[in-house]
């Protein structure tokens, strides 16, 4: 097995040895705080340059991204990242501003917030747009803390339940939670759809809403979707949708228009933000017509509007029943709002409708190649991502070997596990931008996995084995939390 | 799949031992969550718990689940030990792998030993 062993910077540490000269103070000294406010010791790395360097890059060439190579994650959307964006964003116009100047001096900056609202108004068929949510979750929070607010203000508060299906995203009963509400979870029928029966049987007035995702974590559009949305609203309930899958729709089906109340977008999804290095994400909210009055504030607004002269004057306003500020400024302008902006521009909206054909043919023809090796449970054309075991009868082989294997083959391994309702699950979405040479590639690669399961089931177990390190040991990663690289002298005291 | 005959199952994969009044997660269960490496118990003693209602979250490097009272009644007794052993529900979850005992309470939907093998099979497809 290689193994390629990079110590961490401050095992590479030599003390005294250093990479800049501080030049010498140009403001007047002033005496420091007291000694018991200072540190003792400061124990940071001390290296050259050209050892910071090396030592980063060499880390690097151990990571693998979307730039590196295919990256089937189901449910995060992990397509190619347009290189434009990374211009766009670093205009200077964009770079250099500050959210605190007054709007006269940002109307350009105010311009592309507004016409994102209204771009992304159109996509989704709802009334009104917020660009604030840093993330989706944060979306959802948004989302649900809006629904809760509707309900309150017309004096509605036995509410206290939310539907949510048992194939949703972690994060849905997690927001729910955050603001009080309980969750019932309601069962998928045998096509992946929500259970009608199910889903009726636990509707009344103590539903304040639904959270759906659709197409859901199976990769399935519900075939019902408008009897389920019917089923909420009749209670009285308000319909989220979950836009994390949204990849699949841009162009052809519309949430708004099917009756969702309220939804998020993860622009850092469909929209072609970078995302999986921890962020930034960025999640704005669209809602129908009757929650448009409880949008976060502030909104991009017209204040004064233009001609064929003069351009409009943008600013910000209050929606008039608003629930409030969700973050400090206004979104996440240039990591996230530019680059969405440029993604949006560039397509056009023929282009969105060709991501959604492609992302959904994508992952219709990996399912085909796919569909006699491994066994498709929820086994209907499926939207931009579908789910297969990772298990064969009379193997001790599981989907975490399966996908160890796959880095052997130099691809990034499927969303493992998830969603629950499958055994063994390897969630898998090829994205748009994928060609076929490579999903033949990936398709190949994991029939050839298939096989070796049944002959060679130690090539699994002990995968991977080209890359720089072997097989983590996951039981000791989650039960030993040591993330701490060095430690203070009194740790014991302190712990 | 191991299933004492004494024990009562749910659907959600708790055991119960109506003698004792233990509650645990089955041997299906922790071998479809596989590595368990984080217990919380969400209870404390004296409690009163609802059948049906959480009283533990378990963690494996799979998945996160809650686990479910298969009975209602007073808490009698919390296995504390978990907490820096999670592992034991994977290597004696009928054992040293019990959660919490409650005790004088009435049983919520259970099922035998052979019902619920039937169950676990029907769910391997």
């Amino acid at each position: 097995m290689a193994t390629i062993v990079e110590p961490t910077i401050f095992e590479l540490s030599s003390p005294g040895r250093t990479g800049v000269t501080m030049p010498a103070s140009d403001v007047p000294e002033v005496a420091l705080p007291p000694k018991e406010m200072l540190r003792s010791e400061l124990p940071l790395p001390e290296l050259a340059e050209v050892d910071v360097v090396r030592h980063y890059v060499k880390l690097s060439k151990f990571n693998y991204s979307v730039d590196d190579g295919f990256y089937p994650l189901g449910s995060c959307t992990m397509k190619y990242n347009p290189k434009i964006n990374e211009d766009t964003c670093r205009l200077p116009g964009y770079l250099f501003t500050h959210p605190l100047q007054p709007i006269e001096t940002v109307q350009g900056n105010l311009a592309l917030m507004f016409e994102l609202q209204e771009w992304l108004k159109e996509i989704s068929g709802f009334a009104g747009v917020t660009l604030q949510p840093a993330a989706g979750a944060h979306g959802e929070f948004t989302g649900v803390l809006m629904m809760s607010a509707y309900h309150k203000l017309r004096g509605d508060t036995k509410r206290t339940k939310m539907l949510i299906p048992d194939a949703a995203h972690g994060t849905n009963p997690a927001s729910v939670g955050m603001l009080g509400y309980s969750v019932v979870t309601i069962p998928s029928d045998a096509r992946g759809n929500v259970d009608l029966k199910a889903l009726e049987a636990a509707c009344d007035d103590t539903v304040a809403g639904m959270m759906l995702t659709n197409p859901n974590t199976l990769g399935m559009f519900d075939e019902h979707i408008e009897d389920v949305i019917k089923l909420v609203h009749d209670c009285g309930g308000l319909m989220y949708g979950d836009g994390a899958n949204l990849n699949a729709l841009l162009g052809i089906v519309r949430p708004g228009d099917l009756g969702f109340d309220v939804m998020h977008f993860n622009l850092h999804k469909t929209f072609s933000v970078p995302h999986g290095g921890g962020g930034p994400g960025s999640g704005p909210v669209g809602v129908s017509q009757r929650l448009v009055d409880f949008l976060p504030s502030p909104l991009v607004g017209v204040l004064e509007e233009g001609d064929d002269e003069t351009a409009p004057l943008y600013g910000f306003v209050t929606p008039e029943n608003s629930i409030g500020r969700m973050k400090a400024f206004h979104g996440h302008f240039g990591g996230g709002l530019v680059r969405a902006y440029t993604y949006i521009v560039m397509h056009g909206p023929d282009g969105l409708k060709d991501i959604s054909q492609y992302a959904v043919l994508n992952a219709n023809y990996l399912q085909a190649r796919l569909r006699d090796t491994y066994h498709i449970p929820f086994d209907r054309i499926c939207m931009h991502e579908f789910v297969a075991e990772g298990q064969f009868p009379g193997s001790d082989v599981r989907a975490l070997d399966i996908s160890k294997r796959l880095m052997d083959y130099k691809f990034h391994p499927p969303t493992n596990y998830f969603p629950l309702i499958v055994h063994e699950a390897l969630m898998i979405e090829p994205t748009e931008t994928e060609n076929k040479d490579t999903l033949d590639r990936f398709a190949d690669a994991l029939i050839k996995i298939a096989d070796e399961a049944k002959t060679q089931p130690e090539l699994l177990h002990n995968a991977p084995s080209t890359t720089p390190f072997g097989r983590m040991d996951e039981v000791k990663a989650a039960r030993e939390l040591v993330l701490c690289c060095w430690l203070p002298e009194n740790y014991e005291e302190l712990a | 799949m191991n299933t004492p005959s004494n024990l009562k199952y749910t659907k959600s994969d708790e055991w119960f031992d109506p003698a004792t009044g233990a509650v645990g997660l089955s041997d299906y269960a922790q071998s479809q969550l596989s590595d368990i490496v984080f217990v919380e118990i969400l209870v404390d003693e004296g409690e009163e718990v609802e059948a049906g209602k959480p009283i533990a979250s378990v963690e494996s490097v799979k998945a996160s689940s809650e686990i479910y009272a298969p009975a209602a009644g007073k808490v009698s007794a919390v296995n504390r030990e978990l907490s820096d052993a999670p592992e034991t529900l994977n290597s004696d979850p009928f054992g040293a792998g019990w959660m919490i005992k409650i005790e004088g309470g009435t049983t919520g939907e259970v099922m035998d030993a052979a019902a619920y093998e039937a169950y676990c099979t029907g769910r391997e497809h």
